[in-house]
């Protein structure tokens, strides 16, 4: 075996300077609401760095919806579930839709809406949440699922389909033609050479559509306000509230709403660096 | 004669459906939902939003509001200092993540995941990490020290750091991300040949690695200043934009007024921020729709 040279040693160590403070300031806070989940109220509350006795009690008081705050734990857990795959399924139809029809078939005007949609991308969200507020009042559609549901598919389509519209003019002309050439018609061209070939780009912009619907804090704690109507993150804000917020019960509720994306993030990671990171996605 | 003129019309202005063939007409059909919500969500309330803010009176008040000058400077310290900050950090990671070591490939599965959760557990786990009483910081600063801690977030400047902290907590992953890709884009010939040459590890990053990153840089930092007007939660969370109103940014601002239901000043204050906005959306556009 080769020893390593001081060089190297020195190499190495130098990198661990960096890498050890990276790994400190990543994991702080995630460890934090991890240790609270695991804590007993008393060890919670006293600044120990691992718990006495660690418990699962916890999850087991949010599970059973034992606490006053808790009391629709389930209902908003499910609403989060309803909202973020339907603002997830109508961004992918909208988009994939779009992307076809200004990529494939070049509508007249397509471009246009192509740049009106990356103006769109670029208006910061929390300028428009207000105008947005405003008008969903004025639609009727305030404290329903859909207001939050058309809000996260506005804000979601213009990325989806500039991603989408770049990854559709990569497909070869030729591929149309062929299908045309056989009788296809536009829809079965959609359909059956399209969708099939966009795969790995649809799951792509499928999955960011669900996580920035799963994550949206403001357009939740704007549009919905009723105990039974409202997502996990409005009911997290919602503990802010009160002066003797249980903490505890808060950072366990706060880990299971983080587990879902976390996972879903590591399980279609190679779809999303390779689709997403072709542009910037919205962070 | 009659047969004459019908065909003149005819040729004179043919109906749409026979000016279109059928694959531009199923893409008109296709394009409509995209533009539906477009009208409907993006057209319509932006309109309205700007008319709402019409009276010159709204910018009046917003003026001699203090409220409103605070979180302006606020947002320009935001932008100036914890964007820059943050770009930095992100370039000098970029460099470290692009070292070929196992245990730097598994600590960037970990890396990600504050970009990859939600932001509000997280802010809230650090809110909690520094309360005054009960967070983990005093705890340990009075164990240590026997001395009460500081009342972090009750302190204005201190506050506005600690959300521009998290902010880049938040968000470093990504951009690190970002300019790890343009940094592995690099040929590896530029590096050996400036090793054979004996560069320094200064020289190298000079000569090389920023000219081939700085568009993308620059590219970047635009964004994210875009992204960051927008930031809502890193201060709405931490804050809640005091103590005493003192900690707002124009995200927060806006939302305020929304919540006092002051919707004219709400509008107004957004539109004041654009002046700034306009010319970094311009600059993208043309950037990403080359």
């Amino acid at each position: 075996m080769k020893l390593p040279t001081l060089r190297e040693i020195g190499t190495e160590a130098k990198l661990l300077l960096i890498g050890i403070p990276v790994f400190i300031w990543t994991m702080v806070p995630i460890y934090h609401m991890f240790l609270f989940a695991i804590s007993p109220k008393e060890d919670a509350f006293a600044g120990k760095l691992w718990p006495t006795h660690p418990t699962l009690n916890n999850f087991s008081i949010v599970f059973h919806q034992q606490h006053y705050f808790l009391r629709d734990f389930w209902i908003q857990f499910l609403n989060s579930v309803v909202i973020a795959l339907s603002a997830g399924a109508l961004t992918l139809m909208i988009a994939t839709a779009a992307a076809f029809s200004i990529s494939r078939l070049r509508v007249p005007g397509g471009r246009w809406v192509m740049n009106l949609a990356l103006f769109t991308y670029f208006i910061p969200a929390a300028f428009l949440a207000v105008p947005m507020y405003r008008t969903m009042g004025n639609y009727g559609l305030l404290n329903n699922h859909w207001s939050l549901i058309l809000a996260m598919v506005t804000i979601a389509s213009p990325y989806a389909i500039w991603v989408l519209k770049q990854a559709s003019d990569k497909l070869p002309v030729e591929l149309d033609e062929a299908a045309t050439m056989d009788g296809a018609t536009t829809l079965q061209l959609f359909r059956l050479v399209y969708v099939p070939l966009m795969m790995p780009s649809l799951v792509a912009i499928g999955t960011y559509a669900i996580l920035l619907a799963w994550n949206e804090y403001l357009y939740a704690f704007l549009l919905l306000s009723k105990d039974t109507e409202i997502t996990l993150p409005v009911a997290l804000g919602n503990f802010l509230a009160a002066d003797d917020s249980p903490w505890e019960l808060l950072m366990t509720t706060g880990f299971i709403y983080a587990l879902p994306p976390a996972a879903i993030y590591y399980v279609f990671k190679r779809y999303m660096v390779g689709g997403l990171t072709a542009g910037a996605v919205k962070s | 004669m009659a047969i004459t003129l019908s065909g003149d019309h005819a040729i004179a202005s043919p109906p749409l459906s026979a000016r279109l063939t059928t694959p531009q007409v199923w893409g008109i059909v296709l394009l409509a939902p995209y533009i539906l919500v477009f009208l409907a969500f993006v057209v319509y309330p932006v309109g309205y939003g700007l008319w709402l803010a019409r009276h010159p009176a709204s910018y009046v008040a917003l003026w001699h509001d203090p409220i409103f000058a605070r979180a302006a400077v606020n947002t320009l310290i935001f932008l100036l200092v914890g964007i820059n900050i943050k770009m930095a950090i992100a370039l000098f990671l970029s460099g470290f993540f692009a070292q070929q070591r196992t245990w730097i490939k598994w600590l960037s599965v970990l890396f990600i995941l504050p970009w990859a959760v939600p932001s509000i557990p997280t802010i809230l786990s650090v809110r909690f990490m520094f309360n005054p009483e009960w967070g983990v910081i005093n705890q340990l600063i009075f164990k240590f020290t026997g001395e009460d801690g500081p009342n972090w977030l009750n302190d204005p400047t201190v506050a506005l750091s600690m959300a521009i902290g998290v902010h880049i907590w938040k968000s470093l992953p990504f951009w690190t991300l970002i300019l790890m890709t343009g940094r592995l884009a690099i040929s590896h010939d530029l590096y050996e040949a400036a090793e054979v040459d004996g560069a320094s590890w200064s020289q190298k990053f000079r000569y090389i690695t920023w000219p081939s990153m700085q568009t993308l840089y620059i590219t970047c930092t635009l964004l994210s200043m875009i992204w960051t007007l927008g930031d809502f939660n890193s201060v709405y969370l931490l804050t809640g934009g005091g103590p005493a109103d003192l900690t707002h940014v124009l995200a927060t601002l806006g939302i305020r007024y929304l919540r006092l239901d002051q919707l004219s000043l709400a509008m107004a204050s957004i539109v004041c921020a654009l002046p700034f906005v306009l010319p970094l959306v311009y600059f993208m556009m043309k950037r990403l729709s080359r």
